[in-house]
């Protein structure tokens, strides 16, 4: 990580109040491009990537197809319904794995070799640098895939969304990946505490499969536990409710926003505390 | 033999590090069951009658056998360190010394199994202590010999065929790939994701063609009571095959990895 040569001209321009975002965006596009040079690195190996992750995507698809041989519905779901919601969470879990998979799963590495404290001295955000620090690009060809099988099923749905309707479907997604990058970036931090917290991390992959299944199917503790303290069972239901115009109030994107807030200021705050207690690996 | 015992002792030590890493992992794998364990409840709650042959009771008891076969036998960390050791050379060491390789990786892998189970089995029983009316026990002794019997051999096999992939680092630099792929394919075929007699009859009888319904869905079925008789013998001597094989196939690799092995670093 070399920090940006436009540093001190931007630092002169601090004045206007959009310098920082500007500063920011630039900081992103370098790292967006030392991202896209690495990869290129591996081309066969990118490939295989993704063909691992086509497979596992087809998996769950087989897994609920299967079940709905057996069955017609899981509480309000149909099929369709259950296609489109495996797709959105594979979509939403792809664009989490392009933008901060690899950099969560770093930060335990960081604290172990002692890089961090190099990164705590940049003139940057640290949390910033940590968090978008590398683009793993075949995420954005998978989520590709997904996309096309809401698209599938949508049609079998017949459903014909408004622009106005995708527009909020993305924006509830966008809203879903906080909640998955807060509560990841959370469970990364704990290895200020511990060393091995890989385990931990790797733990959250256990969520991702929650998040794809409907919520009609779950009830009492189970649901209350991942819909108000891990509130991973908002993550795709709530944006794939607003597409299959399956909501049942307005609360319920209500509900997945405040609740991504909430996730988000308390990754914050766990994140502060525990710089605070760090005390290096180096020295 | 008193070498390989020494083995397994080292790796009991080793692998004592990561116990609370295993720990964390058993308990955060105790999620996506439970939730599979609802789903079930809800479709079987809005429907009369069992699935494929299934009684509700049957279908969780079949999750929960799987989940303590899969404690038992699925490999953790082995296949990463076979590769680790060919790409870096460590290999070459075991050239020299009188030890067998693929006796000294058994060795290993069963001291981690062994650590992984006694931690594991801590959550694992409490979760089914609250699932208790859910789940079945064996009929008679024959399920019971059966089982630990079937168990043991699908620990054998599953041993081989990560051994076997992991040797493919002789010709390839980065195995994580085939791995997964590999791993793909037998997380459904060998009945992680459902029974597989719940699947259309001409893709389970297919799959019974292939060694991964002995990798897991054989043992269960044998706990459940369903392979019984002559159908529980057949079935134990085509597992014992799969192992036969796996083990041929396995020797037969190593033989030709290592006249391709170049000693990086080594």
């Amino acid at each position: 990580m070399k920090p940006s040569p436009e540093r001190d001209d931007v630092r002169a321009n601090d004045t206007s109040s959009l310098a920082p975002l500007n500063r920011y965006l630039g900081l992103y596009a370098a790292l967006w491009k030392n991202s896209v040079t690495r990869e290129m690195g591996f081309k066969s190996n990118f490939l295989l990537w993704i063909v691992v992750e086509l497979l596992w995507f087809a998996l769950q698809l087989t897994f609920m197809t299967v079940i709905y041989s057996h069955t017609d519905h899981i509480g309000t779901w149909t099929k369709w319904e259950v296609v489109l919601l495996v797709g959105a969470a594979h979509f939403i879990q792809q664009i989490f794995t392009a933008l901060f998979l690899v950099n969560c799963t770093q930060l335990s590495e960081h604290i172990r070799t002692g890089k961090l404290d190099f990164m705590l001295l940049l003139p940057v955000n640290t949390r910033f640098l940590v968090s978008f620090r590398q683009v793993d690009l075949g995420g954005f060809i998978n989520a590709a895939s997904a996309v096309a099988v809401m698209v599938y099923a949508a049609r079998e749905l017949q459903l014909a969304p408004s622009a106005a309707q995708i527009a909020g479907f993305l924006a509830l997604c966008a809203v879903g990946l906080l909640i998955h990058y807060s509560l990841m970036f959370l469970l990364a931090a704990i290895s200020f505490w511990t060393v091995q917290a890989q385990g931990i991390v790797y733990g959250y992959y256990n969520l991702f499969n929650i998040a794809r299944m409907p919520d009609a199917a779950f009830g009492g503790p189970f649901k209350a536990v991942f819909t108000f303290v891990l509130p991973i069972l908002l993550v795709v239901n709530v944006p794939v409710k607003l597409l299959a115009k399956k909501l049942e109030s307005p609360w319920e994107p209500a509900l997945l926003l405040a609740m991504a807030c909430a996730c988000f200021a308390a990754s914050e705050l766990f994140w502060r505390f525990s710089l605070r207690r760090y005390t290096s690996a180096s020295s | 033999m008193e070498k390989y015992l020494h083995i397994i002792g080292i790796g009991i030590q080793r692998t004592l590090v990561y116990r609370v890493n295993f720990f964390a992992r058993s308990l955060f794998g105790l999620i996506p069951l439970t939730a599979t364990i609802l789903l079930w409840q809800t479709i079987y709650r809005d429907r009369i009658g069992d699935v494929a042959g299934y009684t509700l009771r049957q279908m969780i008891s079949y999750y929960l056998i799987a989940t303590i076969v899969d404690a038992l036998t699925a490999v953790a960390e082995d296949d990463w360190q076979i590769a680790a050791d060919i790409r870096d050379g460590n290999i070459s060491q075991f050239l020299v010394k009188p030890i067998d390789y693929l006796a000294y990786r058994f060795s290993l892998y069963s001291a981690g199994r062994l650590i992984y189970t006694a931690v594991a089995s801590v959550p694992i029983a409490i979760f089914i202590f609250c699932l208790r009316d859910y789940f079945v026990l064996p009929k008679d002794a024959a399920a019971c010999v059966g089982f630990a019997l079937s168990v043991a051999m699908a620990g054998l096999l599953q041993f081989l065929i990560s051994y076997t992939m992991a040797l493919l680092s002789f010709w390839v630099l980065e195995v994580a790939t085939f791995i997964f792929i590999l791993f793909a394919f037998e997380y459904l075929a060998s009945g992680h994701l459902f029974p597989l007699d719940i699947l259309p009859p001409v893709v389970a009888q297919a799959l019974h063609f292939t060694p991964f319904p002995y990798l897991l869905y054989f043992p269960v079925s044998v706990y459940l009571g369903q392979a019984t008789g002559t159908a529980l013998w057949q079935g134990l001597a085509i597992q014992a095959t799969w192992v036969l094989a796996a083990y041929a196939l396995a020797r037969f690799v190593w033989s030709r990895g290592i006249r391709k092995y170049a000693a990086f670093g080594g």
